[in-house]
């Protein structure tokens, strides 16, 4: 086992730190991907992974996603434990067939299990366009069989990625690109895994909820501060694994709060969001007293300039509007 | 299997490989012990060769609770780890880059496996199939694919689906090898599937084997293949595999013909009993739990007993 590095670490390093936990723990995790091994990945997440492992354990692939996740699929049948990188995960929709008809139906169909991880970065708000800055959790996070962990601290990312890695089922896990450098924290000491599943109240409130994941979390917690000064105590759920939802923290939070506020960076028609608020409608109802808000990005592809991405982004402005709108109802 | 689909007993399409038997038992036969197989749904004779039980097949068919897949997927898409089998989907092509990823695996464990996979002609233009086999030659895996030239992809001919003259030359454009047999010919077929195998084994990377053979059927029992030409069907029924072969052990004095009718003999008699035994296989019962989609799911079984309160007594 190597030891945590001290003092405060990223998001991004987190991931290579976790990777790099789980490789030493476990002989049957290796990695694959496009550029992950001399290169170190387009974002660094492998960095130095090639050198400390091997080549047989971090092997540059061509640019084949369906052919990855499948390899993937396949190792994991015979024994491996492999975790695999989407350069973006805009480009898992290449492994659509793999990642939802062969990993997600496998064990229901055949009794095995295909234990591989599909990690890479998401979302937007780097000026990177509509390629490269998709959040397409919601286009798995209804195939059964998945899992869909989306972290925002560093200490969940390297806590859910070894939960992930350790799963016996297929876990997507997509990293925010925006909080790769910004989100920081200090690990903590030995193992650290977080349990797939399970959300987080990352700021306890008692006039209205927030609930939401990846990068909208930094913006719910900034927004709950300055609503914090009006007077209005925001509590703030941060979902972390979208699939399976964590209904009874969601719940427990809104039978407090009596408000709920849904907020997300995918666009907003059949977004994670609304499974969240049609949960929050049959199942929290008597408790609810103003209607379920959703604050989202608009039905659009994310666009490229800057000014026209900071309209689309869900910003501090739009979420205090409705946050305000919600508690004064 | 026919009759047991004529009498509304099966559940779904029959997929039938007459014309083709040759194809699939020969290139089987080729594996040894610890070699792994993913067929697609018209090589059923791959799968006996390797050891499946014919009345774990029927037990598919009839979408029975006992089956290897307990009623929940049909036919060929089942594994047996033990005997090296492994499913497939009905996404074509998908195959090929998970059976790369098996022997990438056994090859880190230390293990010799070769990988044998087939497709037809439709399954070549699929994008996983590229990629897989890309892959698996960068990496020099020991996969074999094997080619079923059968001239059809369900009523689309093999002209409208490739231009390339033959389905072999795929290979070059990956930097690895194929041949081309005569794919109703089951020892040419044996013969050659040695060769790709043991190509592979030697760590040579993938093979291409392209058997040319002929869909004596349609897609499957529901299709009248009324697009095909009723000479070109006469002209392949001459040429069917098994007479073909009774032929060779004719010529060859291997096996008589009452030697042949013996064996033919047991084989009905098992089949038979394989049958009877599907039939009184009880029939699939829904769980109210929804189990068996993820290993630890308490919470999803949960939720899915919720969804179905009510809907099932």
């Amino acid at each position: 086992m190597i030891a945590a590095p001290s003092g405060e670490v990223t998001l991004l390093d987190a991931v290579r730190i976790a990777l790099a936990e789980e490789m030493e723990r476990d002989g049957r995790v290796v990695l694959m991907g496009e550029d992950i091994g001399v290169y170190g990945g387009a974002f660094k997440a492998s960095a130095g992974l090639l050198e400390r492992f091997g080549p047989k354990r971090v092997i540059d692939t061509p640019v084949v996603e369906e052919a990855i996740v499948g390899a993937a699929i396949g190792a994991s049948l015979r024994g491996l434990r492999p975790v695999v990188e989407m350069q973006f995960f805009d480009f898992a929709s290449r492994a659509f067939d793999m990642i939802t008809n062969f990993a997600a139906k496998h064990r229901y169909r055949t009794g095995l299990g295909v234990p591989i991880v599909v990690r890479g970065p998401s979302g937007g708000g780097v000026q990177a366009g509509p390629f490269h800055s998709q959040s397409p959790e919601g286009y798995f996070a209804r195939t059964p069989g998945l899992a869909v962990v989306v972290p925002s601290t560093a200490q969940d990312a390297r806590g859910l990625l070894k939960a992930a890695i350790r799963d016996d089922d297929p876990v997507l896990f997509l990293e925010h690109k925006l909080l790769y450098r910004r989100a920081k924290g200090t690990l903590p000491e030995g193992d650290g895994s977080v349990p797939i599943g399970k959300a987080a109240v990352r700021r306890e409130g008692r006039d209205l909820t927030i609930v939401t994941w990846g990068a909208m979390v930094p913006l719910a917690l900034d927004g709950a501060a300055e609503l914090a000064r009006e007077g209005v105590e925001a509590e703030v759920i941060d979902l972390r694994t979208l699939l399976p939802m964590d209904e009874g923290t969601v719940l427990e939070s809104v039978r407090k709060t009596s408000k709920a506020l849904v907020l997300h960076e995918e666009s907003r028609t059949l977004g994670v969001g609304a499974e969240a608020a049609a949960l929050l409608a049959e199942k929290a109802f008597e408790w609810l007293d103003a209607p379920v808000v959703r604050v989202t990005a608009p039905d659009t592809p994310v666009p490229f300039a800057p000014a026209l991405e900071a309209a689309y982004l869900p910003g501090p402005a739009t979420l205090l509007a409705a946050a305000r709108k919600l508690a004064a109802y | 299997m026919v009759s047991l689909y004529r009498q509304g007993k099966m559940t779904g399409g029959l997929y039938r490989c007459l014309g083709q038997e040759a194809t699939a038992v020969g290139t089987a036969f080729a594996l040894e012990e610890g070699d792994l197989l993913i067929p697609v749904i018209r090589d059923l004779g791959s799968v006996l060769v390797r050891g499946a039980r014919p009345a774990d097949v029927l037990r598919q068919l009839l979408a029975k609770g006992d089956g290897p897949s307990r009623g929940r997927d049909g036919f060929l898409h089942f594994c047996l780890p033990r005997r090296g089998l492994y499913s497939g989907i009905a996404m074509l092509g998908t195959a090929v880059p998970v059976l790369a990823g098996m022997v990438l695996a056994d090859r880190f464990l230390g293990k010799r496996t070769v990988g044998m996979t087939y497709l037809g002609e439709g399954g070549t233009s699929t994008g996983a199939f590229h990629e897989g086999i890309n892959f698996a030659g960068v990496q020099r895996l020991p996969v074999v694919v094997v080619l079923e030239y059968n001239h059809y992809s369900y009523s689309t001919p093999s002209e409208m689906q490739c231009a390339a003259a033959t389905l072999a030359d795929k290979a070059a454009g990956y930097g690895i090898s194929s041949a081309i047999v005569d794919g109703n010919d089951v020892l040419s077929v044996v013969e050659a599937a040695r060769r790709a195998v043991a190509h592979a084994r030697a760590g040579n990377g993938p093979f291409l084997l392209e058997c040319k053979t002929y869909r004596r059927k349609g897609h499957a029992e529901h299709d009248g293949q009324a697009y095909v030409d009723a000479g070109e069907l006469a002209e392949w029924a001459r040429r069917d595999p098994i007479a073909l072969f009774e032929k060779q052990l004719d010529a060859s004095g291997v096996m008589d013909a009452a030697a042949r009718a013996a064996v033919r003999a047991e084989v009905d008699a098992e089949l038979d009993a394989a049958v009877a035994e599907a039939e009184a296989s009880p029939a699939p019962v829904p769980d109210p739990e929804f189990r068996g989609v993820r290993a630890d799911e308490e919470d999803a079984v949960r939720r899915r007993r919720e969804t179905f309160v009510g809907g099932l007594a």
